[in-house]
């Protein structure tokens, strides 16, 4: 027998303290406002700063407000990056990612120069503002309809699912299977995108009162 | 459909919330944080909190406050008041707001305005116009600061202009002659505005009743609808209540033709 492997041993270790989500803090994000959500629902929560409290995760939200290079600099300044990568992509532990934290998902962002996770094969595109209505303002901000492309328990016992977005940059996944969800904007992109254990939205769950706290409930116990 | 936004608008003086009229005269409503929490059930689609001490007293922004609100705020939250510095910005987005308002120190730091978008995105950059009415017998608008002390001598079509060249990701227009009155909004000067930039517009000072702010959507389309009184009295007496739409009335006022379907 060989020895006992880290994961081995931080698996035993892990059995007592795990939250059902933990929240990626890397000093991006409203941290709170998830927290206040989930401690209504009687969901229990933890927040990551350091690997060690991450490495534990049993689901990840990796929040996130701001342009896609400032994010994406915090996130490798906060050493957490190899273990997200090592927790998504060797573990396949089921990750949230939220507006910025969904875009710093894809392999870049036309919105900067910095290489994103790369965990989804998708780029991040402005909003072309030729040929479109003149009463199409940008950034894209409030509140809109979201549309499921197919039925998946993200949206689960979601009514007229509608979200409030901010952003002027787009996810384009090359592989269109990847688009969850769609909602129009002068274009119709993806405001939802789903590989496996890993989830993106555009959108704010947790500034969208019912619909946003039920999708937040939905990704708890998926 | 991206819908018009309808925002209560809270002002902040001494740590509690109140109400002017026309910039003046502020009038005690409650606690901030109460009014997040009432907020919250009525399904608000967006909040504006302006520090209105902060400038002119030059004092930094209030970070707990800030992070506070942000955490009870089910809705997205606009944060201004005393801004003058990239490290600002990047402090109160990273407590969880969505938008910071900057106002009067854009008038005096481009740089700050650039470079702000470009660090936090320009979807997080909010500049607010305070405008009042100037001049005896021609009345042209001018750009005001320090609650509308402050005369500066520029036109605010012209400062809508450069902040949208600067990356800012929203207006926020506010009429002092208007505000608190319940008169309507300044319908002229938005116009004046929105035809000159393309990037989104939120309207504040004036809004009495739900017919101002569906004749707003009626003549600007998708818009944001922001009103401070109208959201926090009740009555000519102005006693105090919060209160806001219901989804019906918000989906009437969206979904409807208005002009044929006048609202109470």
């Amino acid at each position: 027998m060989g020895p006992v492997s880290y994961s081995w041993y931080n698996s035993r270790r892990c059995i007592l303290s795990r939250a059902n989500v933990t929240l990626v803090d890397y000093g991006i994000g409203n941290l709170q406002a998830f927290c206040n959500i989930y401690s209504r629902l009687n969901v229990s929560i933890d927040i990551a700063s350091t690997p060690e409290e991450l490495s534990c995760a049993k689901r990840i939200i990796l929040p996130g407000v701001g342009a896609f290079d400032w994010a994406m600099t915090r996130l490798i300044d906060s050493g957490l990056r190899e273990m997200l990568d090592d927790l998504v992509l060797t573990q396949h532990v089921p990750v949230l990612g939220v507006c910025v934290g969904m875009q710093i998902m894809a392999k870049n962002s036309e919105e900067g120069v910095i290489p994103g996770l790369g965990w989804l094969d998708a780029k991040v595109k402005h909003f072309n503002h030729n040929n479109l209505s003149p009463d199409i303002h940008f950034p894209h901000m409030g509140w809109n309809d979201v549309e499921p492309a197919f039925q998946n328990e993200l949206f689960a016992n979601i009514i007229d699912p509608r979200f409030y977005f901010l952003h002027s940059y787009y996810f384009s996944p090359a592989n269109l299977m990847q688009t969850l969800a769609t909602t129009e904007y002068g274009i119709q992109f993806t405001s939802a995108a789903v590989s496996g254990n890993i989830y993106g939205v555009q959108f704010h769950p947790e500034k969208s009162h019912s619909w946003g706290i039920q999708l937040l409930r939905n990704f708890s116990e998926i | 459909m991206l819908r018009p936004r309808i925002i209560p608008c809270l002002l902040i003086h001494n740590g509690g919330l109140v109400k002017t009229v026309k910039f003046t005269d502020p009038k005690y409503v409650g606690d901030p944080l109460n009014a997040v929490r009432i907020f919250n059930e009525k399904i608000v689609d967006e909040l504006i909190v302006l520090d209105i001490d902060a400038t002119v007293s030059n004092a930094p922004p209030n970070y707990k406050l800030i992070g506070e609100l942000a955490g009870e705020c089910r809705m997205p939250l606009c944060y201004g008041g005393g801004v003058k510095s990239l490290n600002e910005v990047e402090n109160i987005i990273s407590l969880g707001v969505e938008k910071v308002a900057i106002s009067s120190a854009a008038l005096a730091d481009q740089t700050l305005i650039k470079e702000s978008a470009q660090r936090v995105g320009n979807q997080s950059i909010v500049v607010v116009i305070d405008v009042k009415k100037t001049g005896l017998i021609s009345k042209r608008y001018e750009v005001f600061t320090h609650n509308g002390k402050r005369s500066s001598g520029v036109h605010p079509v012209e400062f809508a202009q450069t902040m949208e060249s600067l990356g800012v990701g929203e207006i926020l227009i506010n009429s002092i002659d208007k505000d608190g009155t319940l008169s309507g909004y300044d319908m002229d000067l938005v116009d004046l505005i929105r035809r000159v930039v393309t990037i989104p517009v939120t309207v504040l000072g004036g809004a009495g009743s739900q017919t101002d702010i569906a004749n707003l959507f009626q003549r600007f389309g998708v818009i944001g609808a922001a009103a401070g009184s109208l959201f926090v009295f009740k009555g000519k007496y102005r006693a105090v209540l919060i209160q806001y739409l219901s989804e019906i009335e918000k989906d009437q006022m969206y979904l409807l033709d208005i002009s044929d379907s006048p609202l109470s």
